[in-house]
Parts: C-alpha cells; sequence; structure tokens
C-alpha cells in the first residue's frame, strides 16, 4: 500500500469555500426561473384518519392558482417500496400521521399558494392510532397496512411487524451460566431528526414534451431520478436532475419528499414550480431516525471478560414497511470478540412520519444499551471500563458478532490512544463523571462513476455523481491530484447532473470518500496510461518502456536516462496533435469497504439542583483508515459527536394523546448550540484500510454511536444513580437523583 | 390591499421595492432584490441562518418586516468582503475548514462581524454565547470558533 503521499494528509482549502462564505453557493431554495409558480403542501392534522372527501374547487377558482393536486393524481406503480414512498409524499385514501401530505397547491406567488391551502376542503373520518414501538407490537395495536407483517413472525405480534432479523453465534444462554455477574436492563431512546439546516427544496419543471428539469438538495441525484421517473411514469433518459449545494442531510436527504409533487404540479400548469418546506414540514413529513424500545444481557466474569451477550431491539420506524433495524442489530456487539453473542430486531410500523436514514442508521441506540450495560458490569465488578474494553475488543481475525472475520481494523488501537490520553487521567471535580463508550459504523461502497479529463494547458477536470455533503470535493481533487502526480490546484471536482456522469449511488453509509476514491485513482490510471502512450509515441519507443513517475512518463528499460521525463503539462499541450483529448474514466461497484470504530472519553457536570448536564471535556477517538483531509475528518468526528450529544440530552420527537408531535421548532426540538459545548478534540487513528490503495475506510459515521452511552455512563458516574431512557433532560436526571 | 413602498440601502448601495405588508425582510432580500446569501432555516428567528444587520444591529431578517426598514441601513453576507478581498472572519473560516455544508455560514459570519464590532477581544465563552442562535448542524461548532477568535486576534493587530 502506498504509504509516501504528497497532497494526501495536507489541509488545502475545499473549492467550493469561496462561495459559501461569501453567499454566492446556490443552495436548494436559492433557485429561481422565470415563469416560475410557487407551491404550497396540506397536511393532516390526524395522526391517523380516512381521507372521506377533499374539494379543491375553490382553491381551484382562485385568482393565481395553476394547479392543485391530491394523492387522486398520482397512478400506482409496481415497485411497492417506490409505492410507499409516493404515499409518504401524497397520501392515498388515508392520512397515516400528523403532517401527512394530502393536497398540493401551485400559485403565482407564495401568498396565493397559502390562500388557496385554506380553502381545500377536507372530510377526514378518525382512526384508532399508535405512535409508541411498544404499543404498536402488541396484537391489539391498530395495524396501518395490512398484509406487510414480516415472515415468521406469530401471533405474539401485530401486523405492523414488518421485519425480523438475528445475527450472533454461539448460545448466549451457555455465556450468562459463565458469568461471575450477569445484568438485563431495558432501554429507551427517542426518534430524533437529522436537524439540518436547510429545508428541503426543489425546482420542478415538466414540459408538455415529456421532458422533465429538477434541481433539488439531495444527497443522490440519480436516487431522486429513479424514484421520480417511476412515480411520474417517466424514462429515467427524459428527466435529467441537478444536485444544488446542499444544506446538511446527514441521511435525511437520502430519499424524496416533495420532488414528485413539485413534478407533477409543473406538469399540470405547465410552468416550473419551486416547493420549498417550511422547519415546522420538516419536523412534521421528513423523516426522522427510529425510536427504539430494547433489552440487552450481557454476563461477565470476574476478570471482566465477556462470557455471553444478548439483545432485543424494537425500533419504531413511522408509517409504512422499512428495514433498518437489522442494522442495529448487527452493529449492536461489532466492538467485542464473543463466544455467545446474539442480537434480534423488530421493525414496527407507528403513526409517525416515515423513517430515514440518521447518520450511522440503526447503530447508535443499540450500541447505547449494549455500552450502557458494559459500564454498569465495569462498576459493579470494579473494573476499569477501558482495560474492560481492551480486554474483549474485537481485532483482526476476530469472527464479528454479525458474521464476516475482520480484516485490520483500528479498535484497539482507538483504546490504547484513549487510555493513554491525558483526558482518561486527568482529575474529576465534584458532582462529575467520566463516561466512556465505543462505536461502530460499517462504511459502504456501492456504484460509482468518475469522468477526468486532461486538458491541454495541464489542468483537469473531473466529475463524479455524488453530492458533496462535507467537502468531498476537496478529498476527491487530493486523490486525483496524488495519482496523477500534480498538484492540489490543478484539479477542478464538479458534481456532475444525472445527465452529465454515469449513475452513482446516493452519498450515504460513509462511501463517497472510499467509493468516489477508488474510481478516482482507476480513471487516473486510464488517463496515465494514454498519456504513456502518447510518450512512447513522441520518443518513438515501446509503450511498456514508459512509466508514470511523479506526474511525468520517464523512459525506463534500456532507454532510461536517454530522455528527459515528459510532464502532464507538456503531453497534454500536444495531445490535440497526438491522437485528440486525452482522458479517464471509470464505473465500477467498489466493496471492500473497511468497518471504523471510534472511542468516546466525556467528562459531564450534573447539577444537583437543576439536574441540568453540562459537557465539560470532549475527547473522540476514531480509527478512519487513511485521512485524505485531516480537518474535514476531524470536522466528521466533531460534527457527529455533538449530533450524539444533542441525542443524549436534549432531543426527541414528543408526541401527544392525540398522536400529534408537539415539537416541530428549533425552539422545542433543541439541537446543540455553541454555547452548550466545549471544544471536541478529535484523534485520528490511522489503520489503513486493505481494501483502498491509499487506506480509506471512510470517516462520517462512526462518531455519532459513542455519545449516546458516553455521556449517559457519564452521568451515571457523577450522581451515581443510572438512566435508562434518552434524551436525559434535566426533570429525568432529578427523578433519578 | 397594496404592496408597500420601501426605500432602504442594502450593503450601501440604495434599494427600492415594493412589499406585501407581511412580507419579512429576508423573502425582500431573497425573492426581490435576487440576495439569496440569507438563508431561511425556521422562519421562526431560531435557527441564525437570516442574519443581517440592521443600521448595525444583528437581527433575524424572518422576524422583520419588508415594510419596517424604510429608510435603513441592511447589511447581508453578500456585503461583508469579496472573492479577492475577503473579510478576515471569511479567510478564517476557510482557513480553518470550518464549514461543512455550508448553510449556516453566511449567518455565523453576520453574527461574528457584529459581535467583534461590539466586542474586539472576546473570550471563547462569550463567542459561544454570542453565536447560541446560530445553528450548525455540521460541525459541532469548534472549528468556528476557533476560526473566530483567530480572525479577531488578526483584526486587533495580535501576533497569533
Amino acid at each position: 500500500m502506498k504509504q509516501d503521499f504528497k497532497v494526501l494528509g495536507t489541509r488545502p482549502i475545499r473549492p467550493d469555500g469561496l462561495d459559501k462564505v461569501t453567499g454566492k453557493a446556490m443552495f436548494g431554495a436559492d433557485k429561481s426561473v422565470t415563469g416560475m409558480l410557487h407551491a404550497r403542501v396540506l397536511r393532516s392534522p390526524h395522526a391517523h384518519a380516512e381521507i372521506v372527501s377533499i374539494d379543491t374547487s375553490k382553491a381551484e377558482a382562485l385568482a393565481g392558482v395553476k394547479a392543485v393536486i391530491t394523492g387522486d393524481d398520482f397512478e400506482d406503480v409496481d415497485n411497492r417500496w417506490t409505492r410507499y414512498t409516493m404515499q409518504n409524499c401524497m397520501a392515498q385514501g388515508r392520512a397515516l400521521y400528523d403532517g401527512h401530505a394530502v393536497a398540493a397547491v401551485a400559485a403565482v406567488s407564495k401568498k396565493v399558494a397559502a390562500e388557496a391551502l385554506a380553502l381545500i376542503e377536507v372530510t377526514y373520518k378518525p382512526l384508532p392510532h399508535v405512535t409508541d414501538v411498544d404499543e404498536a407490537m402488541a396484537p391489539d395495536a391498530p395495524v396501518l397496512h395490512e398484509g406487510v407483517k414480516g415472515r415468521n413472525l406469530g401471533d405474539d405480534v401485530s401486523g405492523n411487524t414488518v421485519g425480523y432479523y438475528s445475527f450472533g453465534h454461539g448460545d448466549p444462554e451457555t455465556g450468562f451460566a459463565e458469568a461471575d455477574e450477569v445484568i438485563e436492563r431495558t432501554f429507551k431512546t427517542a426518534a430524533v431528526h437529522q436537524g439540518y439546516i436547510e429545508p428541503q427544496a426543489c425546482l420542478a419543471d415538466l414540459g408538455a414534451d415529456g421532458r422533465g428539469e429538477l434541481w433539488c438538495c439531495t444527497q443522490g441525484h440519480y436516487e431522486v431520478r429513479r424514484i421520480c421517473a417511476e412515480i411520474l411514469h417517466m424514462d429515467a433518459s427524459q428527466l435529467r436532475v441537478t444536485a444544488s449545494e446542499i444544506g446538511g442531510g446527514f441521511g435525511g436527504k437520502t430519499t424524496v419528499f416533495i420532488e414528485p409533487v413539485a413534478l407533477k404540479l409543473s406538469q399540470k400548469a405547465g410552468r416550473p414550480v419551486k416547493l420549498v418546506m417550511s422547519r415546522e414540514e420538516v419536523f412534521r413529513a421528513t423523516g426522522p431516525t427510529m425510536s427504539a424500545s430494547m433489552d440487552v444481557k450481557i454476563g461477565m466474569a470476574k476478570d471482566g471478560r465477556i462470557t455471553g451477550a444478548h439483545a432485543r431491539l424494537r425500533y419504531q420506524g413511522g408509517a409504512f414497511p422499512y428495514q433498518m433495524v437489522m442494522l442495529g442489530a448487527m452493529s449492536a456487539f461489532a466492538a467485542y470478540d464473543l463466544e455467545h453473542v446474539q442480537a434480534e430486531g423488530w421493525d414496527v410500523m407507528t403513526n409517525r412520519p416515515k423513517m430515514i436514514s440518521y447518520r450511522a442508521p440503526g447503530a447508535p441506540m443499540a450500541v447505547y444499551a449494549v455500552e450502557s450495560v458494559v459500564d454498569e458490569l465495569c462498576q459493579k465488578l470494579g473494573l476499569d471500563p477501558l482495560d474492560v474494553r481492551i480486554m474483549n475488543a474485537a481485532r483482526e481475525g476476530s469472527k464479528s458478532s454479525y458474521g464476516p472475520t475482520f480484516k485490520a481494523i483500528g479498535l484497539v488501537e482507538a483504546l490504547e490512544a484513549a487510555k493513554a490520553h491525558p483526558h482518561y487521567s486527568a482529575p474529576l471535580a465534584p458532582n462529575t463523571g467520566r463516561g466512556v463508550s465505543c462505536g461502530f459504523w460499517f462504511n459502504f461502497g456501492g456504484q460509482v462513476s468518475v469522468s477526468m479529463a486532461i486538458n491541454a494547458d495541464g489542468t483537469v477536470n473531473l466529475i463524479e455523481g455524488n453530492p458533496d455533503i462535507g467537502g468531498s470535493r476537496a478529498s476527491i481533487s487530493m486523490m486525483a491530484a496524488e495519482a496523477l502526480g500534480i498538484e492540489f490546484d490543478r484539479v477542478r471536482t464538479i458534481v456532475g447532473d444525472t445527465a452529465s456522469v454515469g449513475f452513482s449511488d446516493v452519498t450515504d453509509g460513509s462511501r463517497v470518500t472510499f467509493a468516489v476514491g477508488i474510481a478516482t485513482i482507476n480513471a487516473a490510471k486510464a488517463a496515465i496510461k494514454e498519456m504513456c502512450k502518447r510518450a512512447a509515441m513522441i520518443w518513438e519507443i515501446d509503450e511498456e518502456s514508459v512509466e508514470w513517475i511523479d506526474g511525468a512518463a520517464h523512459a525506463v528499460g534500456h532507454n532510461a536516462g536517454t530522455l528527459p521525463p515528459m510532464t502532464l503539462a507538456e503531453i497534454a499541450a500536444t495531445s490535440g496533435k497526438t491522437g485528440g483529448p486525452i482522458a479517464g474514466h471509470h464505473e465500477g461497484a467498489p466493496d471492500k469497504a473497511g468497518v471504523s470504530f471510534g472511542v468516546h472519553l466525556v467528562d459531564v457536570e450534573v447539577d444537583p439542583e437543576t439536574g441540568f448536564t453540562a459537557i465539560k471535556r470532549y475527547t473522540a477517538f476514531q480509527d478512519v483508515g487513511k485521512a485524505i483531509h485531516p480537518a474535514y475528518v476531524e470536522g466528521q468526528i466533531q460534527g457527529g459527536a455533538v449530533q450524539g450529544i444533542g441525542w443524549a440530552l436534549n432531543e426527541e420527537y414528543i408526541y401527544g394523546e392525540d398522536g400529534r408531535l408537539q415539537n416541530p421548532g428549533f425552539l422545542d426540538y433543541r439541537i446543540p448550540v455553541a454555547s452548550d459545548l466545549p471544544m471536541i478534540e478529535p484523534v485520528i487513528i490511522e489503520v489503513p484500510n486493505p481494501g483502498h490503495p491509499y487506506g480509506v475506510r471512510g470517516c462520517g459515521e462512526t462518531a455519532i454511536v459513542p455519545p449516546l452511552a458516553a455521556v449517559s455512563n457519564g452521568v451515571a458516574r457523577a450522581i451515581g444513580a443510572r438512566l435508562y431512557a434518552l434524551p436525559m433532560s434535566p426533570p429525568k436526571i432529578l427523578k433519578a437523583l | 390591499m397594496s404592496k408597500i413602498h420601501v426605500n432602504a440601502t442594502v450593503n450601501g448601495d440604495a434599494v427600492e421595492f415594493l412589499c406585501e405588508p407581511d412580507e419579512v425582510l429576508l423573502d425582500v432580500l431573497r425573492d426581490r432584490l435576487n440576495l439569496t446569501g440569507a438563508k431561511e432555516g425556521c422562519g421562526t428567528g431560531d435557527c441564525g441562518a437570516c442574519s443581517v444587520t440592521l443600521n448595525g444591529r444583528l437581527v433575524a431578517s424572518c422576524l422583520v418586516l419588508g415594510a419596517e426598514v424604510e429608510g435603513s441601513a441592511i447589511e447581508t453576507v453578500e456585503g461583508i468582503g469579496t472573492a479577492d478581498a475577503l473579510h478576515p472572519l471569511q479567510r478564517h473560516l476557510l482557513d480553518h475548514a470550518a464549514l461543512q455544508c455550508g448553510i449556516c455560514t453566511p449567518g455565523i459570519i453576520v453574527a461574528a462581524k457584529a459581535l467583534l464590532a461590539e466586542n474586539p477581544d472576546p473570550s471563547e465563552e462569550e463567542v459561544r454565547f454570542w453565536l447560541a442562535g446560530n445553528l450548525c448542524r455540521c460541525t459541532g461548532y469548534d472549528k468556528i470558533i476557533r476560526a473566530v477568535l483567530s480572525a479577531a486576534a488578526e483584526m486587533r493587530g495580535d501576533s497569533a
């Protein structure tokens, strides 16, 4: 594996930075076009109701209204997962949660659109609802959709239970029998929202000729194209989707909520339509992550060895079938090398918005429950929590709790770095506790396309198909520069629209720097091969006698030393006379992403009078394989940690008895603000991923996993009592004191 | 109801516009004056993405009516530095990699500039409390706070 890097590991300023500090960058809501209409969506005030009738005649009659649509405007689609997405964008027959779209309007102004909404008359017949996961699983619960119950599930669970998964090996009961101490606890975590600051926004133009243009903020414009083309019954080639700059996603922008609605309105009105969600709509109708109810049982020997482990995870994912608890069940015990382990999971529907991924989807809550029990066992047996984790840690060659045998991984390195860090041995103030937790994420590969052009002036253009949510254009340019042997600022990387470069999977799973990186390196190899060929042609020697070293073609073998090296710029300058433009491209589906482990240390101070928890010190260790741009890797670790802190302390979807969301705004759904936090110290560990030429693992998601338990374990040690539910808001802590 | 006629200056330039009586300054800036640097993150004054200054005072432009700004001087992110002459805050945010998605960045810049006008030598805690009204979901604030502190030091002429 390559080790001596010239560009990798440096910290250049990101190519999109200037536009973002001067206000020029174009986000989803920033684009307008001539003739554009403004759209608004009418949403259900009921948690569950039959839509008896919708009378749109008064709205249609209002001056300035150009189109009104309801669920009746959408034809059925064959793919059931696309149908669920469509029915989530616009209800058909029933409103399934508070905030579910039931009609939409396009009008000449925002004002007229708002007035028109008020003129739409919907007659609802309220139906029984359920928003809690345990209640929704009970056999007598109101069932959201018939006929979708998971296979092999018995009468002990309701039809809302859409999936069951089990992972593990050995026999946990045998393990518990070998233990000196066994602890079993039940945990609850609230649904939390990704909380991206940019609400969903799009600009759709679907003409009478059947050709469509769609501009939107998304993590995956090819996925938007696929879903919208299926829903609109269009050929994919006829819908061009352009990803705007994206104002945060964290998984929440990996599907569509408004785009099919805007396209349908545009089709009906014959004009471009802009649709921007309000913050309240974002909370009520886009996907938060799952809430969870979990049982975890772990047995430990006196010396700290974990003898057996078992988890039962019940996740609530909103109003449609979904598959996500699987990732929780796979993640729960991933940090440990265990002989007897099982993790089971159930996916459950409720009358809440359809869940969507949130950074390491499914993992944080499962790992919270496991790491809490491990910590409690450490306390009970008087053992050091890091020593116990080092003793039981998964390492190269460990059979993971979810099946595969781990290749080179950096968990032990991260744990040992945490143990050696001054934070771990620093004295603690009164009312303060130190919490520790491990975390894990898989990281993915997936389909990717990259197109690279070598320009005649020696610069390079690169087109990739993955929206840049955290600085990936910088890291891709860096890898291109490294592979070609040129300077960073000679490369310009852009994110192409769906008509300009081949298919690419969604920006998710921490896959972009890994997968687009591999495609970029391969595209560079293709361009280098062509440049070597051109040099051979100019030199009139065999192609095999030319090698690419440090950005230039070198004659090797018996010609070595006889010819001066020919640089990329020199070869490019004459390309018009040596065979035409030089380019490289790569399409593939790299699948050797490396898993990433993290270890977080936190000092929390709990005010015994108010129950308020303050984060006093935070250090996050993470194996990232290779940090291409260390500053952006640090940013991922810091940002993930703070989202996890919010999950632990503040954030939750609060539902009333009426099944309505009670806190759909940033005032009542409180994400961490600057004054809540100390500096977050990131410590980058680099154990190279053998599946990437530069060792990249992916780094975006792991850091949200450890904070939940780290903070909870810190609180437990600060107050001498343990909470088994998140968020740990002050009233809950006061109750525990 | 007919529209209201307003004269004001934006980033030093005289502007004249008609707006609805209930139209907020943020919509005037974005929809009528084509200044889309200020963002709408919430529309309720909770996120700070729409921060601008109004006669030197930091405001959430989603909570100010367009009709209120008659005769006022408004500054938005578009008026703070240019690509070839960045304000120190802009440069330090870039140098510290203090933005990821960048949607909160315009509001952070406007708010931090207003802080430094009032307090050229803020402590870390003062920066954190001043920026508590500017939500950032990507960075965990660490690099933003460092960037503001180092920009402040440079603006004071400290050799930091």
